[in-house]
């Protein structure tokens, strides 16, 4: 295999002027031309959906598959709390400056620089055409736009619809792809996963999917291949993540040759609702703007089991306020979560099992009345009582941490192409914007900057400058990527062992969220390292799968997804063992500062770490991306 | 491609005919009750309006052609409405539960056949004298036709005033969805105003019942003799 | 708890289907209703059978991907409540649950409980939108919109798409999910201006796929999980009507 070169496309210049720059230097396609480019888009969350209706608006011809029955149904949709967007509407010091800066400040200096500042830059337009689409955010009795504040920030630049701000921007997104398709100019495929990436000669020029109601595998030409298919999240087993969420896509590109990028950056939400038992499919998130209004303790006492109710001020610890007088409860999401877990591995946690703290809302009730909360937190509340069968204006909420977001993923260039030249890669699918941690109300942000107002300019560059004639999908490369998804296939479906899917994927889960989740440390990701490949053998000899191929079969869709991170769990906990410091999400135990924070090494771990597949057996060759900072001065991240 | 005809024959243009003709039958019903009512003011007083009516046959007539059009209308919608919605469903559920469905809504096309039928039954009976024809022979003093006495004698029959009864119940259990049901589909049940309809129409449901359930109870109570 | 499940089970759209009975063992009231299900079907696997064909997503009540009727109810009827967030502590031990899927012509049976709601997405795709470009709009609070407009703006668009309006109808209409989306964008200002042309083409769209008509029950009020009022019902009627009045498009 070649070796890689990664070349991050990082336009010179000074950093506020690069992307108008970059803008201006980029080739572009004449207009009558561009309806002969098909573009064939992977994923339909607020990345894919923007991207495949803005390129669809452009001219070029547009076709785009999700798993789901309906693109209005990717998992953009579960996103509660906000997006970000420096507006500063509130006249309380914000701009696109300090925008940029807490992003990177919040990412723990590991996210490239160039790329931030452009997120930066275009979020102000992403409101203006959100709100142009009939996005109903909420709005104040003048009329003006509402602003909340988030975790991460000082300033309140967060744009909001209720708890349920992603499914508001995700349907102005899949309404714009609807618009599109009903005037014909994108073809959607639902209920359909890509499966293999294909490349010929050097470029990726198609895909091969199965659709998942009838079974049939087939191919699909394109002149270039959109990936925006989320995060790993997954991985854990347990997750915030919708239960079909995968790496898959994301994983074959990487086989493919498009090189991983931080695997082991992965964000622990600190406000879940906690697990209740072995039989949980999933976690349930409540936005942390929950984390405005309640405030976190645990008893001050170890094995305190008294009701919250009962326990007195004096006996109580407000540990995020204690250790961080000035971002309070409005800590970064890494750092509340990793103190939610001290306070639990102390012996303080409270509810089932110790694992849980308390989100109390009783203070902010006797300030602003019941009512107030309700109005903004009601579905929350709702949802909290419908899972746990508790009222939490009544009694404190019990939360805890779960994965969450994987900051982590395919490596792009600054014009969001992978190393495989025609693969594109945005939304949570790429590494770009978040570094090692993403602040909150930033995916949104990141997702519709990548597909309405990065993407469709960088895409025609790629056209115009690289002339490479689509093959059509009766081409070689396309045969045997169908012969070799087929033949995955049905090696799954004859093992006909006695484990079922579920149970490797809990197992493996299980594992990984031991090892290599809040916090990590030289021994444990090497029993994780030890004993994947164990458990990727019992898999592929023991799983059980009942049914045929030529049919909906949901299990078979899950026993591939589990082969894939049976895989993909590997490479990230070499990636957490190579980085030999902690950084955002990434807590070596190793390396901490005597109170417990995240002791970064600039030094030797300022880079981006780039994995290179080269074969099953073999371990996948490092590169690094050089982080190299202009317009901020790495420090030590502090929130105290 | 997209006629006003074919706009009217929508789902939705359907039941705008379902609604403007309940509107105008609503509307009749109300009439009509009000005139019959006058068989309280005496035996004068409702001859006279007998008369009255008779004495105009240009609009005695219109106003029959036209009822008898507004009914095959709404009724021509019903039907097709409904075959409509059967065929929207076309397997059926094993268990099904209604919810937030209220039995009268749930029935319309029930209780409004029935209660054609009983329009059917009240002509022959009270117009056209088809089950008694000695009905539309009785004349006043005046040498008018005796209304209040056919209207006495019609109903001194237990069995006719009871099957009254029970048609009146039908047709006001049909009002009392489908008239806050018309203001639903005209698209008028919003605002302030949308709060009170659901009350209007069962209350003009009830006095609808009660006004014309009085006729044959006074009847049968010997209180109009 | 132990329960008796009554499965609707169907191999593919034109094979034909039957009610299948399970034993659920072992059921504890802190679990979902899905992951009752998941439990069963670990069993099926188990014995080597095929499992129960379910979709579901997000599992948190947002995405509208799960979709099945219980005991007669769609989601189970538990007030503002997708299936995937109701939870076993509202059933009782030895209780017999039937489980069907959404019965619609307009949503045929892919297999088992899974059906096909893509008749949702071509009627937005006929009008549900406002027809913008990506780039080139005015700054965001250029168009006040009154908080109580917005508000009720919301309330429509809260729409998950799940269908269970459709499932729930006498008559399989899908008034309410298409009402939802004609007020969302007819409330505010960004999609007062092409709101004639949507209704049209949004209705006619609804009406090609095979619904029924909205005789007004309010059992798709009753069982929305997100509770969209049948007011966006009465509201899309005038706008029709007004539509009609001005001639059309």
């Amino acid at each position: 295999m070649t070796r890689m070169k990664l070349d991050s496309q990082i336009p010179s210049g000074p950093l506020a002027e690069k992307w108008d720059k970059h803008k201006f230097d980029l080739k572009l396609v004449n207009p009558a031309n561009k309806r002969k480019f098909e573009v064939l888009v992977v994923g339909t969350g607020l990345a894919g959906a923007s991207a495949a209706a803005t390129l669809a608006e452009l001219g070029y011809s547009v076709t785009c598959f999700c798993y789901q029955d309906s693109p209005r149904r990717a998992h953009s949709i579960a996103a509660q709390g906000g997006i970000n967007a420096a507006k500063n509407y509130k006249n309380d010091g914000d701009s696109v400056h300090r925008l940029f800066y807490d992003t990177i400040k919040g990412g723990d200096f590991r996210a490239r620089e160039a790329n931030v500042h452009r997120l930066a830059e275009v979020s102000v337009s992403i409101i203006d055409q959100c709100v142009a689409q009939g996005v109903p955010f909420a709005r104040e009795y003048g009329g003006l736009l509402d602003n909340r504040s988030f975790g991460g920030a000082q300033v309140s630049r967060t744009f909001y619809a209720r708890g349920q701000t992603g499914q508001q921007l995700l349907l102005g997104a899949y309404q714009a792809l609807s618009r599109q398709a009903g005037l014909g100019s994108v073809k959607i495929i639902p209920r359909t996963e890509m499966l293999e990436l294909v490349v010929v000669d050097g470029h990726a020029k198609g895909i091969v999917v199965r659709d998942m109601a009838t079974g049939a595998v087939s191919s699909y030409a394109g002149d270039a291949v959109v990936m925006a298919t989320g995060g790993y999240s997954n991985a854990f087993y347990l997750s915030t993540n919708a239960v079909g969420c995968n790496v898959t896509a994301a994983f074959r590109a990487y086989k493919k040759g498009a090189a991983f990028a931080n695997p082991c950056y992965t964000q622990i939400h600190p406000t879940c609702i906690p697990v209740s038992g072995d039989h949980q499919s999933k976690l349930t998130l409540m936005s942390e703007s929950l984390r405005n209004d309640g405030r976190v303790w645990v008893p001050k006492q170890k094995g305190d089991k008294r009701r919250a109710g009962d326990i007195a001020e004096s006996d109580r610890d407000y540990f995020l306020e204690r250790k961080y007088p000035s971002f309070g409860n409005l800590a970064p999401r890494d750092i509340s979560s990793r103190a939610a877990k001290e306070a639990c591995d102390e012996g303080r946690g409270v509810g089932p099992g110790g694992l849980g703290v308390f989100l109390d809302f009783s203070d902010s009730i006797k300030r602003l009345g019941e009512d107030k909360i309700r109005e903004r937190y009601a579905n929350l509340f709702e949802m909290y009582e419908r899972i746990t069968g508790e009222n939490a204006y009544q009694m404190p909420m019990r939360i805890f941490p779960a994965v969450h977001y994987t900051m982590g993923g395919l490596w792009v260039d600054y014009n969001l192409m992978s190393t495989v030249p025609g693969l594109f890669v945005l939304g949570e699918a790429n590494f770009s914007d978040h570094g090692a941690n993403r602040l909150g109300a930033s995916a949104l942000m990141q997702g519709l900057a990548d597909g309405y107002f990065v993407l469709p300019y960088t895409i025609g560059h790629y056209f115009a400058t690289n002339k490479v004639a689509r093959p059509t999908a009766s081409h070689a490369e396309f045969r045997a990527a169908e012969e070799a998804v087929r033949a995955r296939i049905q090696k799954l479906l004859t093992i006909k062992g006695k484990r079922t899917v579920r149970s490797f994927h809990r197992e493996l889960g299980r594992l990984v969220w031991d090892k290599c989740g809040m916090a990590r440390n030289e021994k444990g990701l090497k029993e994780a390292l030890r004993r994947i490949p164990a458990m990727r053998e019992e898999f592929w000899s023991n799983v059980t799968i009942t049914g045929s191929g030529e049919s909906l079969n949901q299990t078979l869709e899950h026993a591939g997804r589990v082969a894939d991170f049976l895989e993909f769990c590997e490479l990230m906990c070499l990636d957490a063992l190579t980085r030999d410091e902690s950084c955002g999400g990434h807590f070596r135990t190793e390396h901490q500062t005597e109170e417990g924070e995240a002791r970064r090494d600039d030094e030797n771990f300022s880079f981006v770490s780039a994995w290179e597949y080269q074969g099953l057996d073999q371990q996948p060759v490092l590169h690094k991306e050089p982080l190299v900072y202009e317009g901020v001065h790495m420090s030590q991240r502090s929130y105290k | 491609m997209n006629t006003s005809n074919s706009r009217c024959n929508s789902s939705l243009g359907k039941k705008y005919v379902m609604a403007i003709t309940g509107l105008a039958l609503f509307g009749f019903v109300i009439g009509h009750m009000v005139g019959n009512l006058q068989i309280f003011l005496g035996k004068e007083v409702l001859n006279a309006y007998g008369a009255f009516l008779k004495s105009k046959p240009l609009l005695l007539w219109g106003a029959r052609l036209g009822l008898l059009a507004t009914v095959s209308f709404h009724v021509w919608a019903a039907i097709r409405l409904t075959q409509e919605n059967r065929a929207a469903r076309p397997v059926r559920y094993a268990v099904t539960k209604p919810i937030g469905a209220s039995y009268a809504s749930r029935t319309m096309l029930m209780s409004g056949l029935i209660v054609a039928s009983f329009i059917v039954y009240h002509l022959l009976h009270f117009t056209m004298g088809g089950l008694d024809p000695e009905l539309l022979t009785f004349l006043d003093e005046a040498g008018r036709h005796d209304v209040y006495r056919m209207v006495v004698v019609g109903f001194s029959t237990l069995r006719v005033s009871i099957f009254y009864l029970v048609g009146m119940a039908l047709l006001c259990m049909h009002l009392s969805h489908g008239v806050s049901a018309l203001f639903q589909s005209l698209g008028l049940k919003t605002g302030v105003f949308g709060g009170w309809i659901d009350g209007f129409a069962k209350i003009s449901a009830i006095v609808i019942f009660a006004g014309n359930c009085s006729i044959p109870m006074a009847v049968m109570c010997g209180f109009l003799k | 708890m132990k329960l008796t499940l009554k499965v609707w089970r169907q191999q593919d759209p034109t094979s034909p289907g039957k009610f299948v009975t399970y034993e659920a063992r072992d059921i504890i009231p802190e679990m979902s209703f899905l992951e009752m299900l998941d439990e069963v079907n670990e069993g099926l696997l188990a014995r080597g059978e095929e499992p129960i064909a379910f979709d579901s997503d997000c599992r948190e009540g947002i995405c509208g991907t799960c979709s099945m009727v219980i005991n007669g109810l769609p989601h189970g009827g538990q007030k503002a409540t997708t299936a995937c967030q109701l939870h076993m502590r509202l059933f009782t031990d030895g209780e017999t649950i039937t489980i069907e899927p959404w019965r619609a012509r307009a949503f045929p049976v892919v297999r088992d409980l899974v059906v096909d709601r893509s008749a949702f997405d071509r009627i937005i795709q006929a009008g549900g939108f406002v027809s913008v470009f990506t780039g080139g709009t005015p700054d965001a609070n250029l168009i006040p919109i009154g908080k109580p407009d917005a508000d009720l703006a919301m309330d429509a668009a809260q729409c998950i798409g799940c269908g269970a309006c459709v499932a729930a109808c006498k008559n399989a209409s899908a008034m309410l999910f298409v009402a939802a989306k004609v007020s969302h964008l007819g409330i505010l200002p960004q999609g007062r201006v092409e709101k004639d042309r949507r209704v049209l083409r949004m209705v006619q769209a609804m009406d090609k796929e095979g619904f029924g008509s909205c005789t007004v029950t309010g059992s798709c009020e009753a069982v929305c999980p997100k509770e969209i009022s049948l007011r966006f019902i009465a509201r899309m009627n005038r706008d029709y009507s007004v539509s009609l009045l001005k001639g059309g498009e």
